[in-house]
């Protein structure tokens, strides 16, 4: 017997763990099924579904997602299976004996037909006034079965208020299908579990704790949901039209920041396969949109490195020189505001373990508007901040109350990559179509280092060339500064670098095994903070969590679908470009220096860094009253 | 409420209600070995009277070939098919026929571990059902090394359900025994191999597991004396409705339904739903069909209905009941029953055409084979089958559409 991955899938949903047959080895493992009278030979065990698609028969799927755990609730994938008294769901269909499948009888036409026509006469409103116009599974289905009229009727009326609650995620439930997709990567994915099915029969729909408000529960903004639902039940809190206007407003000096992950993945909006960067393209069409200046958020990820990594040196000598025993380590990163919140509500006791730099979207806005408003001789009152994340949980933080640091709202928007694409399309831009162009100054073109704080591990990576070569003074021993270690997607990774032959200033690590963890999706995160609790995290010294599966290039703002392929070909993208940078390491940026030099005076983790550029968080708990 | 009061008196039939000695059927069973019990259930043709009638032997077979630490025998008592009551007057007059029926079973499949699954309505036989239990382990009918067999042990726990009646469908059942949201799993795998906690776990109702002691003690071939030769035995009915005398009565399959009608004092009959609201239902013209899986299939529930009761009223409570009862998980069923009532609504209000109509019955055919589990599987088939049996009655139309101001 196989033991279930989680404790609430339900093993039966999973179909690769079915018990096999004792006689698997004598007949290969494999077995031979008629797919339309074909007949084809697939490992056993596999769905009747992915023995389809491995030999190009298409069958219809809506509740089915490569990420999640099988649900068999839409019915839509149904087929015929000779002997069988009803259709069976190909996407949960298991095959283990020599079965006859047929895949497009009139019976299993009909009843795909009936499903669309049952979903469309409960979805409420047209196509051609939703945001998932074009990108829609229900609509494409709707096109492939060729639905001309309603045959049972369409509702008219939205049958639940939309609940716009949250900064990050807005739940249109007159809109859902009930496929549970939502559900399933809440609780399964992401071991939130903000979402379930509530109620019975007809009454049935997705809802939160006691059908509260988005905003008042433990939801962690990671927008994951929004990535999975195949409809426009769930979207972000969109803030273009505010952009627009300040855009449009002469009086106010617009600023945007994008980040390294919407870059890798925006041009999938223009209908480019993944896996190509549109870095330069974004920056001119941006530009062309209106905005007075484009900004590299790879500039505070240096920065992050820097203040981060001098923090976990001083929490280091506080615990190896001064033997303070109260010093938490490992250091955990803070710049995935999902992961800050899902800590806040699920380990409050272990906050002081997060490191109190602020994320870089969030030191950004900090920078812009006192330093950059300074140099640049504009009234930091007049300064819109835009930040383009692939995030949903940004829009959050950009919201929370403690980050006023500058004395203005440090971020006054923060923007999806599915918005980016849209404003920009609504601007008659074809992005792939673009020059290409720089960042604008003062802070140029940043490092490699922080470009690739888009892949889960990148942190790490980057934290790791500059801290390495600050106790050492040599570059991190690894060939063309690509630590292994860090890179793929595995759920947890752990690995460790020996400090050795240490410069003066850091004699006290010498010999010292750095060990660290880098996890991604906060069902990982939530095992590494199992493992804390039970001290098998003694000895760590930093752990990198990202809250989206594959850090921020699968964030809950990137473009839809998402999936393991979409995922690694963003990542592809991500490393090709950052091996092409001339610097690659955050402390060797010279606009870095130049900041600590015109500006933070007084170094990292000082008194004016403090202040702009890190943070403090709530214990929020689990229980919402 | 007459059946609750007789508490200790005990009814008497041909097969169940027969003649049984607490302790008799555990003790030929461990006599006889596995195999040879295995061989009479087989023998005697038992199959499941919980609704699908699937062969009590051949499921049994199956869980006790998988290879598992452990495995569960479930007793489903969650009765919850509306009109059905024949389970608790078993629960209550003869707790040991079940019982011991779930310790044979646990000895045939190789389980230590009885659960029954109480209808939460059921929860005022709680206490006189845990003192039998107590007294069955007393007997060391249960516990340890049951009559004294070496490594034999079996005990039985009672939970009670929450009042959904999916949740008598046995997977949403073991999803509900696990604390979950009690909604019908995919199959394959089936429970037999991958159940409670995702071991090999038999669900089976309270009537199939109550036949087990008799067959074991007075063999299959008895057993099949009774019955057809595809339904072997008798079957409990819960009569209700239009009758004299309702209530729960044993008679062989094969008994013809205006025969039941007699027995029971039902006059100008014009209807009988077999099978409770997932059921057909039968008209006149056709009451010299018998009771048996191959005819008139039945977990339990007989309603008559006379001359005086409006059809389409019948229907749509009904569908108003599944409307409300399916899990809600699957479109077919969760969407298709509202459709359906949708339907006989505007067939109450004259507002419908032919052609819709027909639309209807191919979707309730559609529910029948894409739904998720039985329930919607079995839905539409008082739609399909009132409309098409009563059309005359239902469609009597005042040239346009039916006049629902006098009906
Ligand atoms: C919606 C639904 C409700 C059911 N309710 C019951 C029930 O209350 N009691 C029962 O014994 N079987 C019920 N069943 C049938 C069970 O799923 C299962 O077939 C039965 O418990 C197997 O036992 P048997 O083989 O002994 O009949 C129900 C099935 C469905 C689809
Ligand atoms: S969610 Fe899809 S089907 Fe529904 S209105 Fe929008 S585009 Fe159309
Ligand atoms: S945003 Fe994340 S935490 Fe919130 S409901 Fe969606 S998946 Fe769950
Ligand atoms: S909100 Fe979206 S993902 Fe969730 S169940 Fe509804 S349609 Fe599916
Ligand atoms: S058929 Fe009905 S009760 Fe069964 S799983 Fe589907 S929605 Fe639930």
């Amino acid at each position: 017997m196989v033991k279930r991955e989680n404790t609430r899938t339900p093993v039966s949903q999973q179909p690769h763990i079915v018990d096999k047959p004792a006689d698997t080895a004598t007949i290969g493992g494999t077995i031979s099924v008629e797919i339309n009278e074909k007949k084809v030979t697939v490992p056993l065990g596999t769905t009747i579904l992915e023995a389809c698609r491995q030999n190009q028969i298409h069958i219809p799927t809506l509740c089915h997602h490569p990420d999640l755990c099988i649900a068999g609730v839409c019915r839509i994938c149904v087929v015929d299976v000779e002997g069988m008294r009803t259709l069976q769901t190909a996407c949960s269909f298991p095959i283990t004996s020599p079965i006859k499948i047929r895949t497009s009888t009139p019976m299993v036409r009909k009843a795909r037909r009936h499903i669309i026509d049952l979903l469309l006469s409960e979805h409420y409103g047209e196509c051609y006034s939703c945001f998932r116009n074009g990108n829609c599974e229900l609509q494409s289905l709707a096109k492939e079965y060729g639905v001309d009229s309603y045959t049972f009727g369409h509702v008219e009326k939205p049958r639940y208020e939309v609940d716009n609650s949250s900064a990050s995620v807005i739940r249109d439930m007159s809109k859902c299908i009930l496929c549970k997709r939502c559900v399933r990567t809440c609780i399964d994915l992401q071991e939130v579990g903000v979402l379930e099915a509530i109620n019975r029969g007809h009454e049935t729909h997705i809802g939160t704790f006691l059908d509260k408000p988005l905003a008042d529960v433990i939801c962690i903004n990671c927008g994951q949901c929004i990535n999975r639902c195949p409809t426009a039940a769930l979207r972000a809190n969109d803030p273009s039209d505010e952009i627009w206007a300040a855009i449009d407003d002469p009086q106010k000096h617009v600023v945007i920041q994008t980040a390294p992950s919407p870059r890798a993945a925006i041009g999938e909006e223009f209908g480019v396969e993944p896996g190509h960067s549109f870095t330069g393209e974004l920056n001119t069409a941006l530009k062309r949109i209106g905005f007075d200046k484009v900004f590299d958020t790879n500039f505070t990820a240096d920065l992050t490195i820097i203040e981060e990594g001098t923090e976990l040196l001083n929490r280091l000598k506080k615990a190896i020189v001064e033997k303070d025993e109260s010093v938490k380590l490992p250091q955990f990163t803070s710049c995935s505001p999902g992961w800050v919140k899902f800590i806040e509500h699920f380990y409050p006791e272990y906050l002081d373990y997060l490191s109190t730099a602020k994320s870089p979207q969030q030191m950004f806005g900090a920078i812009t508007k006192t330093f950059y408003a300074k140099e640049a001789g504009v009234d930091p009152a007049d300064i819109v901040t835009v930040a383009l994340m692939p995030c949903a949980a940004k829009k959050f933080e950009c919201n929370r109350p403690e980050m006023n640091d500058s004395g203005f709202k440090d971020v006054d928007y923060g923007l999806t990559t599915r918005e980016m694409a849209k404003m920009i399309k609504e601007a008659g831009i074809h992005l792939p179509e673009m020059p290409k162009s720089n960042f604008d100054d003062p802070f140029g073109e940043a490092s490699g280092a922080g470009l690739i704080f888009g892949a889960t591990g990148g942190v790490m990576e980057a934290a790791l060339r500059t801290v390495y070569e600050l106790v050492t003074g040599r570059e991190v021993p690894f060939k063309n500064l690509v630590i292994e270690p860090c890179r793929g997607f595995e759920g947890i990774k752990q690995a460790s670098v020996k400090l050795e032959n240490c410069v003066e200033e850091y004699k006290f690590l010498e010999g010292v095994e750095v060990k660290f963890a880098v996890a991604h999706g906060t069902a990982n995160a939530k095992k590494v903070m199992e493992m804390l609790r039970k001290g098998e995290l003694v000895g760590y010294h930093f752990v990198e969590i990202m809250a989206c599966p594959g850090g921020c290039l699968g964030g809950g703002g990137q473009p839809i679908p998402t999936s393991a392929d979409i995922r690694k070909k963003r990542a592809e993208a991500i490393y090709a470009e950052e091996e092409s940078l001339p610097i690659r390491k955050s402390h060797e940026n010279p606009h870095v220096h130049y900041i600590y030099e015109k500006f933070l005076t007084e170094g990292p983790c000082s008194k004016l860094s403090h202040k702009l550029l890190h943070t403090h968080y709530t214990k929020r708990g689990k229980f919402i009253s | 409420m007459e059946i609750i009061l007789e508490k200790n008196k005990k009814r008497t039939g041909p097969v169940i209600f027969s003649k049984y000695n607490m302790g008799e059927g555990i003790k030929k069973a461990l006599e006889l070995g596995r195999e040879n019990l295995l061989f009479e259930i087989k023998g005697a043709g038992l199959k499941g009277r919980g609704g699908a009638g699937f062969p009590t032997a051949t499921k049994w077979m199956l869980s006790a070939a998988a290879n598992a630490e452990k495995k569960f025998v479930v007793c489903n008592a969650d009765e919850g098919e509306p009109g059905t009551f024949k389970d608790r007057v078993l629960l209550l007059e003869y707790p040991e026929l079940v019982f011991e029926g779930m310790v044979i079973a646990g000895y045939i499949i190789g389980a230590k571990t009885g659960i029954v699954y109480l209808r939460g309505e059921y929860e005022y036989l709680l206490e006189a059902l845990e003192e039998f239990l107590m007294k069955m382990r007393e007997e060391k009918l249960l516990g340890k090394n049951i009559l004294g067999k070496e490594a034999f042990d079996f005990d039985i726990s009672i939970r009670l359900g929450s009042g959904a009646y999916v949740c008598g469908e046995e997977t949403a059942l073991i999803e509900s025994l696990e604390g979950n949201r009690g909604e019908p799993r995919n199959r394959p795998p089936y429970p037999v191999n991958t159940g409670y906690l995702g071991y090999p776990t038999i669900v089976n109702n309270v009537e199939t597991l109550a036949s087990v002691p008799h067959i074991v003690t007075k063999g299959g071939e008895w057993f099949k004396k009774y019955g057809t030769d595809k339904s072997t035995g008798s079957k409990l009915f819960s009569v209700s409705g239009d009758c004299a005398k309702p209530g729960v009565y044993e008679l062989p399959w094969g008994t013809k339904i205006k025969e039941l009608l007699e027995l029971v004092g039902a006059k100008n009959t014009k209807a009988v739903q077999v099978g409770g609201a997932s059921g057909i239902c039968i008209p006149k013209t056709q009451f010299d069909r018998a009771f048996a899986y191959e005819d008139a299939a039945t977990g339990g529930s007989i309603m008559v209905f006379n001359e005086g009761r409006d059809m389409l009223k019948v229907l749509k409570n009904f569908l108003e009941f599944f409307v409300e009862e399916s899990c809600g998980q699957c479109t077919p069923c969760r969407v298709g029953n509202t459709k359906l009532l949708e339907g006989v609504e505007k067939i109450e209000r004259g507002e419908y055409t032919f052609a819709y109509i027909s639309n209807l019955k191919e979707l309730g055919h559609t529910m029948q084979v894409a739904s998720k589990c039985g329930l919607g599987q079995s839905s539409p088939n008082s739609f399909i089958s009132i409309l098409e049996n009563f059309k005359d009655e239902i469609f009597r139309t005042n040239g346009k559409g039916r006049n629902n101001g006098k009906a």
